[in-house]
């Protein structure tokens, strides 16, 4: 009980920290880099919750596929730092207020229903019911759930695949 | 209890050691290899035969001055080296390279020869790979030279190509195993068709492991697809800057990454330790004369292939090895549910 | 067995840092990180329910959400290349006129 909580906050921490990092620096490059950190992070979070497969697809996808994009248009951009607001740029205090207005209101907002949820009786929140671990994290079970229960989804997904496909290639071609 | 984990560190030390030693070992091999290939000598004046070449010139490369541009990123520039040399050794961490084995009756229990035994070993062997290309990127873009950032971007491009291919080529065996654990993939190739054919998946998946062993030179970046590095077009791409033991990091991760990829190379296709004449429990000598097969291949591969054009290297990759991978996965998908395993 | 709220506050925290660097930052890239943290954070609240509710449901939508961020990710990644041609610069701020 003891180690999995510790190693829950340590992972926590991590990724806070790592997630605050991406908003904090302002090299994009940087951001990219802290948050791969945070993916890791989360992906240990995972395989702490029973879901290797899921780790390893965070790693694989996310990590290894969508970040490596980002850092491609960082390094084809050259993005530097990020200037300083140019003067007479409407609402250049405003976002920084708002955006801070609005986070906190998210989190007290959270709290109020983490602790609203505490007083119901069912039990979820303290832990729950929980199925056995290893039907959890089979990959067996998630393929024939996937391609029982969620065909239609997974069908639709390889739809929005191929739009984005094309659309990123429409966009991004100078001419065609 | 303690003995198993004595067992176990035991092990984990062993993998260390003979990735260092098999790196040296590639060095001296590759220039050996490349003069014969070249109707040269080689090295032979350091040791016999030219044997404590590497050792040369490891100790030549620690007593360098570690260099870095002003204009460099420094935490960047020094951290990418140690994310190559790192990722490089961490996916060999789920690569079995031998049956349980006592050692010649060494130890009491016997072992299993692999650093950790995952049940999703393929996929973490993939995720790592999938991350090692930071190394070469990050290398390339904090050194702030053009010639490094040009190697970064070539080497971004043709993993992601490459990867696809990769993927889906380990995705058919993955089929035909129906496991992801790489350790009941190579029992599951043990025995014999007809009495004398191994049930090696090569047999099964030709084209798979054509497949994989394209993509693998391409993701280990070497010739003929060593574009990252073009010594003739980019002077040595992504470590261009790098001096020292930095730069000894990504010679050693490239070689350990050849390594790796010989090593999944022989469980999935190759029948892993299994072979004939040896017992089960000495099965690591055919795994490293499989490995080693493979390996002189790759050198073979480097000194006789000249580089492709970067245009031909995409076209190869999108055009010719993506839809042959997909059909061949579409091909064993239909394979596995007619013949029912 | 960690509790699910813990999960949920972390999730919530990261949802929270993510919405705040789409305000921040002035930087395209940038706020299409956040917006990745913003998602990774719904992805851990469903795994977490998925757990505790012992069902694979919540690891398939995770996937689902991965997908969608993978075409996220190109379709954005295409429009600041297209944006960058105009201006050579990723200030959002420089992208408020409807034509040019």
């Amino acid at each position: 009980m003891g180690t999995e909580l510790l190693l829950f906050y340590a992972f926590a921490a991590v990724a806070v920290g790592a997630s605050v990092l991406v908003v904090a620096r302002p090299h994009p490059m940087h951001s990219v880099l802290m948050l791969i950190v945070a993916f890791a992070a989360l992906a240990a979070l995972y395989i702490q919750l029973h879901a290797p497969f899921a780790a390893v697809i965070q790693i694989i996808i996310y990590a290894g596929a969508i970040m490596v994009l980002f850092l491609f248009v960082v390094m084809l951009l050259n993005a530097r730092q990020e200037e300083a607001p140019a003067p007479g740029t409407l609402l250049v205090r405003g976002p920084l207020r708002s955006g801070a207005l609005l986070a906190a209101v998210l989190v007290a907002e959270l709290a109020w229903a983490l602790d609203a949820a505490q007083g119901s009786d069912d039990g979820l929140l303290a832990g729950g019911a929980g199925a056995d671990p290893a039907s959890l994290g089979s990959v067996r079970e998630l393929g024939r759930v996937l391609f029982t229960d969620y065909m239609f989804a997974f069908e639709v997904t390889s739809i929005l695949i191929i739009v984005a496909m094309v659309g990123a290639v429409v966009l991004a071609k100078r001419e065609l | 209890m303690l003995p198993l984990i004595v067992g176990q560190f035991g092990i984990l030390f062993l993998a260390f050691v003979a990735l260092l030693t098999s790196a040296a070992v590639m060095v001296y091999a590759e220039r050996k290899v490349a003069a014969a290939v070249q109707q040269r000598l080689g090295p032979y004046r350091v040791g016999p035969k030219g044997a404590l070449q590497p050792v040369a010139d490891v100790l030549k490369l620690l007593f360098k001055e570690t260099l870095r541009p002003a204009a460099a990123d420094k935490w960047i520039f020094m951290l990418a080296p140690i994310i190559s040399a790192t990722a490089a050794f961490a996916a060999f961490a789920v690569v079995p390279f031998g049956a349980e084995t006592t050692f010649f009756g060494l130890l009491e229990e016997p072992v299993r020869l692999q650093v950790a035994d995952v049940n999703v070993a393929v996929l973490v062997v993939f995720a790592i790979t999938s991350v090692s290309i930071y190394g070469i990127v990050l290398a390339g873009w904090s050194a702030n030279s053009k010639y490094s950032l040009l190697g970064a971007l070539r080497s971004t491009s043709q993993m992601i190509s490459y990867e696809l291919s990769y993927g889906l080529s380990l995705a058919a065996v993955l089929l035909v195993a129906n496991d992801l654990s790489l350790t009941r993939i190579v029992e599951a190739q043990g025995g014999y068709w007809f009495g004398f054919v191994p049930r090696w998946f090569v047999f099964l998946q030709p084209l798979g492991f054509v497949i994989y062993m394209i993509a693998g030179v391409a993701e280990t970046n070497r010739a003929p697809f060593d574009f990252p590095e073009a010594e003739q077009e980019l002077v040595a791409g992504y470590h261009t800057e790098y001096s020292s033991m930095s730069f000894a990091m990504f010679f050693l991760a490239e070689y350990i990454n050849m390594v790796t990829v010989s090593a999944v190379a022989t469980n999935l296709f190759l029948g892993g330790w299994q072979g004939p004449i040896l017992p089960e429990s000495m099965g690591w000598i055919w795994f490293l004369v499989k490995i080693a097969a493979l390996l002189f291949f790759y050198i073979w591969m480097r000194w006789t292939l000249p580089r492709l054009r970067y245009d031909q290297l995409m076209a190869l990759g999108w055009k010719v090895l993506l839809p042959l991978a997909v059909l061949n996965l579409v091909v064993t998908a239909a394979g596995v549910v007619y013949f029912g395993n | 067995m960690v509790p699910l709220d813990h999960y949920l506050a972390l999730s919530g925290v990261l949802f929270a840092i993510g919405v705040a660097g789409v305000f921040l930052r002035r930087n395209l890239i940038a706020i299409l990180l956040s917006i990745e943290v913003m998602l990774n954070a719904a992805n851990l609240a469903f795994i977490a329910f998925g757990r505790t509710l012992g069902t694979v449901d919540g690891q398939i939508i995770m996937f689902f959400v991965v997908t969608v961020a993978a075409a996220e990710a190109a379709v954005g990644l295409a429009i600041v290349i297209a944006l960058f041609r105009h201006r050579e610069s990723l200030n959002p701020d420089l992208f408020t006129s409807l034509k040019w």
